[in-house]
C-alpha cells in the first residue's frame, strides 16, 4: 500500500505533546528563528535576491516565519516557496511510495538568486542532498545556503548547515521531534 | 482368455449384496456366498457394483493432437473413471469422416484394449457443414459407426441437418447435435451471456443459441421421423423443449455433462481458461434444471465431453484459449456428489444414465447390460464412502485442463472390469 | 495500492485520492522546463501492446520517461497465437529480460489479469478487450474533478456515459470509479449496445441506465461520449450512422441543451459527425485535450506508486 499523503493533522487531535524531554520551547524557537533571520541578512548583506525554499512539511512554515522576521527588520518581502524532495530521495525503495508534497517556486524563479533551503532537522544530510538535486531541475541559483532549526549531528554526507537554530548532540537511537503551531497545533522540540 | 475372478460382497446397484463370478468374459454366477474355488478373489465389501460406464461423448485427440491425448491414454483415463466403452468424437485431424478413418480409430482402441472405443462419424465432410460425409460407408465398415456428429461445430444448415436425419434412418443411425446457432453464438462466444459476461467484457454465448437449434432439430426429427440426440444440453430452456418434444412422442434423446451439472458460470470471473468450455458453464438456475431433468428422465444420459488440451493451448487470453475440460476420470464421482448424495437419484438410476441408456442410444451390444448371469462382465466397483480429492497431476490423461482440481467429489472408482478382465484395481490401472 | 493495477476494483477511495494528489504534482512537472523526476531511475517499464494504440502507449511512455524509467515499447500485434506461441510464453520471454513493470494492452478481456499471474513484474492494464481501462477512467475522473473544483467535488454530480457500452472498456472502468467517488452515473445506449445483464449489474453497482439521451442530458453535470465503431453496423447493433447520430450523438442541438460549464469528455479517437459533432468536440467546454494532458500526470502517478516504493513481496 502507498501511504496516504501526509496531510497536517487536525489541530485538536494533535495538540498532545510528544513524550520526551523538551529541548526547545516556543520562545526558544522564536528566538532561534529571529537569530537565523539576522544572520541571513548579515551574510547576504541585505534581503536582495534572497529566496527562501522550505522543505515540506515543517520546513515550509519555518521559511515563512523567517521571511516574516526579515520583513520586520528590513521591510522587504522575501519570496518564499516550497521544494518537495520526495521523488529525489535515495531511500525511495525502502518505504512504501509516498505522495509528493507540492513544490512551489515563487514568481521570479531561482535562477541567479540566493536560495536558502529551510528545514526543521538536519541529520544524515540525505534530505538536503535530495533538495539540491531537486533544485537542479528547477533552475540555477547563484548561491544555495541551508538553514535548519536543529542540527542533531550524525551526518552521512559532506553537508553542513550555514545557519543553525540549535546544535543538539544526540544518540542515533534517540528521536528528535519538532512540532509547529501551523501544522501540529503545538510548538516545541522534544528528544526521546 | 481371462482368469476366473470372484468379486465378493459387492452391493449390486447399491441395493442387494452378492458375489460375482467372472469366467470367460461373462458373469458366470451372481448370488450370495459363491465358492471361490480356483478363483482369484477381489474383495468388494462396501463397494457398489454398476454396469461398466458408457460415454457417448469423448475427445481422444488421436489422430492429430497426440500431444494432448492418445487413444491409449484416453482409454486409460476412461478405465480409471469406470468406463468400459467410449464414443470417440470425429473432430480429429484428419476428421473421422470416412470408413478408413473410423476403422483406424477402432483398431487403435482395440490395441489399447482398455475400453471399447467406438468412433463417432462426422455428419459432414471435414466437419464443413455442407456435404454429407460417407455415413453409410462408415456404418458398413468394421467400425459399425452408428452415431454421427460434427461436435465442436453445429450442423447449422437446416437442410443439411434434415438430410442427415433422413439418411441415417436406413441403418438406424443417430445424429448427435452440437446445438449452437453460429449466428447467435459465434466462434469467439465463450461466456454464458448474462450479467457476468457483461461485466467481464467476454463475448456472450446465450442459452437461446442452443435452444433454437434444439427446437429446430426436434421439429426436424418429427418431420423426418428420425432420431436426434442432443449433445451436452446446458440450459433450462433446452430442458423445456426436450420435455415438450418427448411429450409429443418425438424420438429425441439428450445428454448432460458432469460439469454442467455442478460448475457454474461465476467460475469465469478470474478468466481462468480451465473453465472455458463449449457450451459454457451456466448459472445455477440452469444447473438446477439440468439436475431435475436428468433425475426425471427428460435428459437421458450423462456424457463427459472429455476434452483434453495441451497446456499451451490453454495458456492464451481467455477468448483465444481452447474450449474444453477433462471429464472421464471424474464423471462418476461428480454424478455421485450431485445426484446420489443429494438424494435425486439411486445407483440404479446412475446405471441407467451412465451405462444402459447411453449404450442403447449408441446401439452398442454387450455394453450397458444388467448385472445378471450370462451378461458380459463389464462393470465398475465404486466406493461411495471414499470421496475423491482431485489432483490434476495424478491424472492418467496427457492433459491437465482439469476443472475439478482440488475439489472433493462424492465417491471414487475402485475397479473396472472389461469382459471379465480388470483394467483398474484399487483405483489404479492394472 | 497493490502490486498491479488491473481493474478499478483493485483501488480503494484512499488509493484514488493518493493517485490524484500525486497526479496534481505531476501535472505541475509537465509545465516545468526540466520535465524529469528521478523517482524511477534504474527501473525498466515495457509497454507491451498487442493492439494498436497511439494515445495510451505514448502517454505511458512519456509518463515513464519523465519519471526517469527506461521505457521500451513492444508491439506484439499479429498475436503470436497465430505463430503457435502461447500468450504465457510471449510474456515470460519478455519478462525474462528483467522488467519492473509491464504495461499491457490486449484485445482480449482478462489478458492483463492473466499476465499478472505469470510474471513477477508489476502489471498495469492499459486496456484489456472490452473489459477495463483503469488508467483512462482515472484520468477522466481526475479531469472532471479538476473541472468541478478539486477533491471530493465529484460527489453528487450527474455524469452521463453515452455510446457503445457493450464494447467499451472505458465505460466499465468509469462506471466503477465514478460511482466509487460518489457521482450519479447514467449510462445511455440503444438496447443493442447495452451490456448483457446490465439491469442487475447496475442495481448492484448503483448506476442508472437509459435509452433516451434527450431525457438524460438536461440533468447532466458532465457528458462522456464513447467511440462507436462503424463496424458495429454490420453486426446489426444499429441500422445506420445517421440513425445512431439522431438517437445518441452529441449533436449541435443537444450541445445547446447542455449548460456552458458542462464538461464534454471523449476517450478518443473521436468519430466526428457520428457520436460527437465537431461543434461539441471543439466547444470551450470540451475537456478532450485536458484529458490527454491529465493522462500523462495520472500515468506518472500510477507508475510512481506501483514502482517507486519498497518491493512488494
Amino acid at each position: 500500500m502507498s501511504a496516504p499523503p501526509q496531510e497536517p493533522p487536525a489541530t485538536s487531535a494533535a495538540a498532545d505533546a510528544p513524550e520526551g524531554r523538551v529541548v526547545l520551547d516556543a520562545r526558544d524557537i522564536a528566538r532561534a528563528l529571529t537569530r537565523i533571520a539576522h544572520e541571513l541578512l548579515e551574510r547576504n548583506k541585505g534581503a536582495g535576491d534572497l529566496v527562501l525554499l522550505g522543505i515540506p512539511s515543517r520546513g515550509v512554515p519555518l521559511a515563512h516565519r523567517i521571511a516574516a522576521r526579515i520583513k520586520e527588520v528590513e521591510g522587504v518581502e522575501v519570496p518564499v516557496g516550497a521544494l518537495d524532495v520526495t521523488m529525489y530521495r535515495d531511500d525511495l525503495r525502502r518505504h512504501p511510495a509516498r505522495s509528493p508534497h507540492p513544490t512551489a517556486v515563487p514568481p521570479g524563479g531561482v535562477d541567479g538568486r540566493t536560495v536558502v533551503l529551510v528545514d526543521d532537522v538536519l541529520y544524515s544530510g540525505r534530505t538536503v542532498r535530495s533538495a539540491l538535486d531537486a533544485m537542479n531541475d528547477l533552475g540555477r541559483p547563484d548561491v544555495v545556503r541551508l538553514a535548519v532549526l536543529v542540527d542533531r549531528g550524525h551526518r552521512e554526507l559532506p553537508i553542513r548547515a550555514d545557519h543553525v537554530g540549535k546544535n543538539l548532540p544526540s544518540a542515533r537511537t534517540e528521536r528528535v521531534m519538532v512540532r509547529l503551531e501551523e501544522l501540529d497545533g503545538i510548538e516545541g522540540v522534544w528528544i526521546r | 482368455m481371462s482368469d476366473t475372478i470372484l468379486v465378493k460382497g459387492a452391493s449390486l446397484y447399491g441395493a442387494t449384496t452378492a458375489d460375482l463370478l467372472l469366467r470367460d468374459g461373462v458373469l458366470a454366477e451372481v448370488g450370495p456366498g459363491l465358492s471361490d474355488a480356483g478363483a482369484r478373489v477381489v474383495d468388494a465389501d462396501g463397494l457398489v457394483a454398476l454396469p461398466g460406464l458408457v460415454d457417448l461423448h469423448t475427445h481422444l485427440r488421436e489422430p492429430g493432437r497426440e500431444d494432448a491425448e492418445t487413444i491409449l491414454t484416453g482409454s486409460q483415463a476412461a478405465a480409471v473413471g469406470g468406463f468400459t466403452a467410449v464414443l470417440a468424437m470425429a473432430n480429429t485431424s484428419p476428421v473421422t469422416d470416412t470408413a478408413e478413418a473410423a476403422e483406424r480409430v477402432l483398431d487403435l482402441g482395440r490395441a489399447a484394449g482398455l475400453v471399447d472405443v467406438h468412433p463417432v462419424g462426422a455428419v459432414t465432410r471435414g466437419l464443413g457443414g455442407e456435404e454429407l460425409a460417407e455415413l453409410g460407408l462408415m456404418h458398413r465398415s468394421r467400425a459399425r459407426v452408428t452415431v454421427f456428429s460434427d461436435d465442436g461445430r453445429c450442423v447449422a444448415d437446416p437442410r443439411v441437418m434434415r438430410r442427415a436425419l433422413e439418411y441415417v434412418k436406413a441403418f438406424g443411425g443417430v445424429v448427435s447435435q452440437h446445438s449452437q446457432d453460429p449466428s447467435l453464438a459465434g466462434p469467439t462466444s465463450c461466456c454464458h451471456e448474462g450479467e457476468l459476461s457483461g461485466r467481464l467484457g467476454l463475448p456472450g454465448w446465450p442459452g437461446v443459441a442452443e435452444e433454437v437449434i434444439v427446437a429446430r432439430d426436434v421439429m426436424l426429427a418429427r418431420h423426418t421421423g428420425s432420431r436426434v440426440h442432443v449433445a451436452h444440453a446446458s440450459t433450462a430452456g433446452t430442458v423445456e423443449v426436450l420435455r415438450w418434444a418427448k411429450a409429443q412422442g418425438i424420438d429425441v434423446t439428450a445428454e448432460v455433462t458432469p460439469h454442467h451439472l455442478l460448475l457454474t458460470t461465476d467460475l469465469l470471473a478470474g478468466y481462468d481458461p480451465t473453465f472455458k468450455v463449449n457450451p459454457p458453464l451456466r448459472p445455477q438456475e440452469d444447473v438446477d434444471a439440468l439436475r431435475a431433468a436428468l433425475a426425471d428422465g427428460t435428459i437421458d444420459a450423462v456424457a463427459t465431453d472429455h476434452a483434453p488440451h495441451a497446456r499451451h493451448d490453454k495458456e492464451h487470453a481467455f477468448v483465444d484459449a481452447a474450449f474444453g475440460m477433462l471429464g472421464l476420470e471424474t464423471a462418476l464421482p461428480v454424478v455421485a456428489s450431485v445426484m446420489v448424495d443429494s438424494g435425486l437419484m439411486t445407483w440404479t438410476d446412475v446405471a441407467r444414465v451412465m451405462s444402459s441408456t447411453p449404450a442403447a442410444i449408441a446401439g452398442l451390444e454387450g455394453q450397458g447390460r444388467p448385472l445378471e448371469v450370462g451378461q458380459p462382465a463389464n462393470f465398475v466397483l465404486v466406493d461411495p464412502a471414499a470421496p475423491l480429492t482431485v489432483d490434476r497431476d495424478a491424472s492418467v490423461s496427457l492433459s491437465r485442463n482439469n476443472p475439478w482440481h482440488g475439489r472433493t467429489l462424492g465417491a471414487s472408482v475402485v475397479a473396472t472390469f472389461l469382459r471379465g478382465v480388470p483394467t483398474v484395481l484399487d483405483g489404479a490401472l492394472v | 495500492m497493490r502490486k498491479h493495477l488491473l481493474s478499478i476494483d483493485d483501488l480503494s477511495v484512499d488509493d484514488v485520492t493518493t493517485l490524484f494528489t500525486t497526479a496534481a504534482e505531476m501535472h505541475d512537472v509537465q509545465h516545468r522546463q526540466v520535465k524529469k523526476l528521478p523517482a524511477l531511475r534504474g527501473r525498466t517499464i515495457i509497454n507491451l501492446f498487442f493492439e494498436d494504440s497511439t494515445r495510451t502507449r505514448s502517454s505511458f511512455e512519456i509518463a515513464g520517461k519523465w519519471l526517469s524509467a527506461d521505457t521500451i515499447n513492444i508491439a506484439a500485434k499479429g498475436s503470436s497465437a497465430s505463430k503457435g506461441e502461447s500468450l504465457r510464453d510471449t510474456v515470460l520471454t519478455i519478462a525474462a529480460m528483467g522488467v519492473d513493470a509491464l504495461v499491457v494492452r490486449h484485445p482480449a478481456s482478462g489478458a492483463a489479469l492473466q499476465v499478472s499471474q505469470w510474471v513477477d513484474a508489476s502489471v498495469v492494464n492499459a486496456g484489456d478487450g472490452t473489459h477495463e481501462h483503469p488508467s483512462q477512467a482515472l484520468l477522466d475522473a481526475y479531469t472532471l474533478q479538476r473541472r468541478f473544483g478539486g477533491p471530493g467535488s465529484l460527489a453528487g454530480r450527474h455524469v452521463a456515459i453515452v455510446g457503445d457500452l457493450t464494447h467499451s472498456r472505458v465505460f466499465r472502468s468509469n462506471v466503477l470509479l465514478l460511482t466509487m467517488l460518489g457521482a450519479e452515473v447514467t449510462v445511455v445506449a440503444p438496447p443493442t449496445l447495452m451490456p448483457s445483464g446490465v439491469g442487475s449489474w447496475s442495481r448492484e453497482v448503483g448506476f442508472a441506465t437509459s435509452y433516451d439521451l434527450d431525457e438524460v442530458l438536461p440533468k447532466a453535470d458532465a457528458v462522456m461520449m464513447l467511440r462507436v465503431q462503424r463496424e458495429r453496423m454490420s453486426g446489426g447493433y444499429f441500422p445506420s450512422a445517421r440513425e445512431y447520430t439522431v438517437g445518441y450523438g452529441l449533436t449541435r442541438d443537444r450541445l445547446r441543451v447542455l449548460g456552458p460549464d458542462v464538461p464534454i469528455c471523449h476517450p478518443g479517437p473521436m468519430n466526428r459527425g457520428l457520436e460527437i459533432a465537431a461543434d461539441a468536440a471543439d466547444a470551450a467546454q470540451s475537456a478532450v485535450l485536458e484529458q490527454v494532458s491529465a493522462g500523462v500526470a495520472i500515468r506518472m502517478a500510477i507508475l510512481y506508486h506501483l514502482l517507486a516504493g519498497e518491493e512488494t513481496p
